[in-house]
């Protein structure tokens, strides 16, 4: 095949590159260029996309012998990641940029350019497994990156190819180092790209201004403290609260409402849910048949519940059948066909419109 | 391999490489006072005779530098500076818009940190800076330090006529600097007829090495230096000269301006069978800079071997991959920081619209270019353009 391998400069992608040339395909490398400003030098383990980057990317691409091509993706990245990460926050919600990154830049203006130029697949190096159309979890369960791909569709899906999901990250660093690839200790990243000095609230502010607004507790209604933006705030939410109780017990978020500037709190029980409703799906295969039981994963890195799936209002009902504490509106609740054998089975995902009530009864 | 980028640098002549590497075997400092450092400097020093006779210049006007950036940033700066410093009005700049990088971010750092202000020239559609524009842009010239203006720019080609330029910055009392570095070998060059006060050259763009350039600079022109050391270019430039690479500079230089003639004409032509087989095949190709045919000054007013192309709908970096994938190398334009290609600067200050500066592509022939080169791209520019188009401008817009 021919295939772009996307190379953000670090050692998943640069070995994922690496063993789409070592299989035979045709391999051109590209950098992303998402940054609309920028940074000559990699700060840590926060960011990406830094000029060093896409140095690092090209010296891996000049040791493979490919070609290697920097695109210029920043305006859709901006207009479709960020901007869509601040309107979420503005409206309440808690949004997952790489994800969303997924959708709309790596494996659709990426994928759409690069079929348009000639080309079959992009291949990165996301950890997930990837074989006849069917996403699963890695083998290495700390770096499973199927959350955040679970929003491909199988067109998507069939112009992708994932070769780091058999193996661990350990492996993955052994490959570069036995390679003599520089980027085989580079620190893995983590963060949000697009706010390197990790200061999500800070970065919110300068983009939405600050907004005061009533902290209420839910249980007695009594306003116990004073915010500066509801977007400072995900629901689950326990630090930085700026509240004071009478009791002793920690509060979270219970809910945030923009439009009154409200932040509500509760005590840990309050925060449980079972029931979580979404938007409309979308499917990395063909539509199931609903209602069905699956296992549910409700933010990154979150824990895989049972629960069973049905369809409301045009999106889904997920009943959980173990409580959740501090599911947040914006993120995906993305499904999983368990499979211990070869991995669970990504089946596809929704995005969290609201979380039920608990229900006492269940 | 298709060549085709010969204005990013074009290859060494075979005289220049073979002088150059017999003096890689030497040793010797030419500021030395033993018999090896005579050596040293009488071959340098016999460089520079042969380098000031083909430029125009007098020996003592030739000042040795590691290339065209730095020749542009001492130019600008040391002229400004020493100009400032003998009059402290002077602390206005005045440059063309569509000049290399090695000038303009010269100018905006002294905007930046030195209290400079800038007054942009008006440059011509097709790219070239008339005498009237500079006239209008310099005023009375009191406060002016320094003006540059490109001899021939590197993107689209266009040749402006630099003695009309001088004489315009002369009138005003205003020095007069000129980047030279696309058109020395391509276009009649001579420094003294020219009547411009500083200009700069590099080896590497017509057969000689990277890293060794000229500031070519009149004896009365006053030069603050960038470079603080050894002093041994006439205290204006630091640093042992570097034997090797001002042999294979001035090689390369006599070389390219004693054949210039027929080696332009042979290259012209070369390009215009391109530019006239693309036409055929994208009819709707957009030809960027002077017309083939230009003249300025009795001198071709565009360089030879420059074909500066828009394919409407297309992404100038869609193409440059699709070429490369066969074969063939050319440019965009001037590379960007990592190799992000932004709208070409140059065809945005000749009052092109940003899409149209987004889908260009610089084909530029040299010496070693061929009709089998032409060829190869008339091969596949069809299919070429029509698979960029399909991927289109890349934006939501688009």
């Amino acid at each position: 095949m021919r295939v772009i391998a996307a190379m953000s400069g670090g050692v998943d992608s640069a070995v994922a590159a690496a063993l789409a040339v070592e299989a035979g395909h045709d391999v051109t490398g590209v950098h992303l260029a998402l940054s609309q400003h920028r940074q000559q030098m990699r700060s840590g383990s926060r960011g990406c996309c830094s000029v060093e980057d896409a140095d690092d990317a090209r010296r891996v691409a000049g040791e493979l012998g490919i070609p290697f091509y920097v695109w210029d993706m920043a305006e859709r990245f901006a207009e479709d990641v960020v901007d869509d990460f601040v309107a979420e926050y503005a409206a309440g919600r808690t949004p997952n940029p790489c994800l969303r990154c997924n959708e709309k830049i790596k494996f659709a203006a990426v994928l759409d350019r690069a079929v348009a130029l000639g080309f079959d697949a992009v291949v990165t190096g996301h950890h997930a497994r990837l074989a006849d159309g069917q996403l699963r979890r890695s083998v290495d369960a700390a770096k499973d990156q199927s959350y955040v791909l679970g929003v491909l569709t199988a067109q998507q899906l069939a112009g992708t190819v994932l070769p780091l999901g058999s193996m661990t990250k350990e492996r993955v660093r052994e490959i570069a180092a036995e390679r003599g690839y520089a980027v085989a200790t580079k620190p893995d990243s983590h963060d949000i790209c697009f706010i390197p000095d990790g200061d999500t609230r800070g970065f919110l502010d300068r983009r939405l201004g600050t907004a005061p607004g009533p902290v209420v507790d839910a249980a007695t209604g009594a306003t116990v403290g004073e915010h500066q933006g509801t977007h400072g705030f995900t629901v689950g939410q326990r630090k930085g609260l700026g509240i004071t109780v009478g009791d002793q017990r920690p509060r979270y978020v219970l809910g945030i409402e923009p439009v009154t500037r409200t932040v509500t709190v509760g005590t840990a029980e309050q925060t449980g849910v079972d029931e979580v409703l979404t938007g409309a799906p979308t499917w990395t295969g063909p539509v199931p048949a609903l209602p069905f039981d699956a296992v549910v994963q409700l933010r990154a890195h979150g824990a895989a519940v049972p629960c069973t799936v049905s369809a409301r209002d045009g999106g889904l009902a997920v009943a959980l059948h173990e409580v959740q504490r501090g599911v947040a509106p914006g993120q995906s609740a993305v499904l999983y066909e368990p499979d211990a054998e070869r991995g669970d089975r990504v089946l596809g995902q929704a995005a969290v419109v609201r979380a039920g009530e608990r229900h006492p009864a269940r | 391999m298709t060549y085709l980028d010969h204005a990013a640098t074009t290859p060494m002549i075979p005289e220049a490489v073979a002088a150059m590497t017999e003096q890689l075997a030497r040793v010797g400092n030419a500021s030395s006072l033993h018999a090896s450092g005579r050596e040293a400097r009488r071959t340098a020093e016999q460089s520079r005779e042969r380098l000031a006779e083909a430029l125009g210049a007098r020996p003592s006007e030739v000042l040795f530098t590691g290339g065209g950036t730095e020749s542009d940033n001492l130019a600008v700066k040391g002229l400004f500076w020493a100009r400032r410093d003998a009059d402290p009005r002077r602390t206005r700049v005045v440059v063309s818009p569509a000049e290399h990088h090695a000038v303009l971010d010269s100018v905006e750092w002294l905007v930046e940190h030195d209290g400079a202000q800038v007054t942009w020239v008006d440059v011509a559609p097709t790219g070239e800076v008339t005498a009237d524009a500079l006239a209008a842009a310099l005023g009375d010239g009191t406060d002016v330090a320094v003006a540059s203006v490109m001899w021939a720019n590197n993107e689209v080609g266009a040749v402006s006529d630099l003695a009309g330029l001088a004489r315009v910055a002369h009138a005003v009392g205003v020095p007069l600097h000129t980047d030279a570095v696309q058109a020395v070998g391509q276009v009649p060059v001579d420094f003294a007829a020219s009547g411009v006060d500083a200009l700069t050259m590099t080896g590497h763009k017509l057969g000689g090495p990277m890293g060794a350039g000229l500031l070519v600079l009149r004896r009365d022109a006053e030069c603050t230096p960038l470079l603080h050391g050894g002093g041994q270019e006439r205290d204006v430039r630091s640093g042992t000269l570097d034997v090797a690479a001002i042999v294979g500079l001035a090689v390369a230089t006599v070389a390219s301006t004693t054949n210039r003639v027929e080696r332009a004409a042979r290259v012209a032509a070369l390009r215009d069978r391109l530019v006239a087989g693309v036409v055929e095949l994208v009819p709707d190709v957009q030809l960027n800079g002077p017309p083939l045919d230009a003249v300025v000054a009795g001198g071709p007013g565009r360089l030879p071997g420059n074909a500066h192309l828009s394919f409407p709908g297309a992404e100038g970096d869609a193409l440059l991959m699709l070429l490369d994938a066969n074969g063939i190398e050319c440019s965009t334009g001037s590379a960007c920081s990592a190799g992000v290609a932004r709208p070409s600067h140059v065809l945005l200050a000749t009052g092109a619209d940003p899409d149209r500066a987004r889908s260009s592509l610089r084909f530029s022939l040299g010496h070693t270019s061929t009709d089998a080169d032409v060829d190869a791209v008339l091969a596949v520019v069809g299919p070429v353009v029509e698979r960029a188009r399909r991927a289109g401008l890349g934006r939501r817009s688009a």
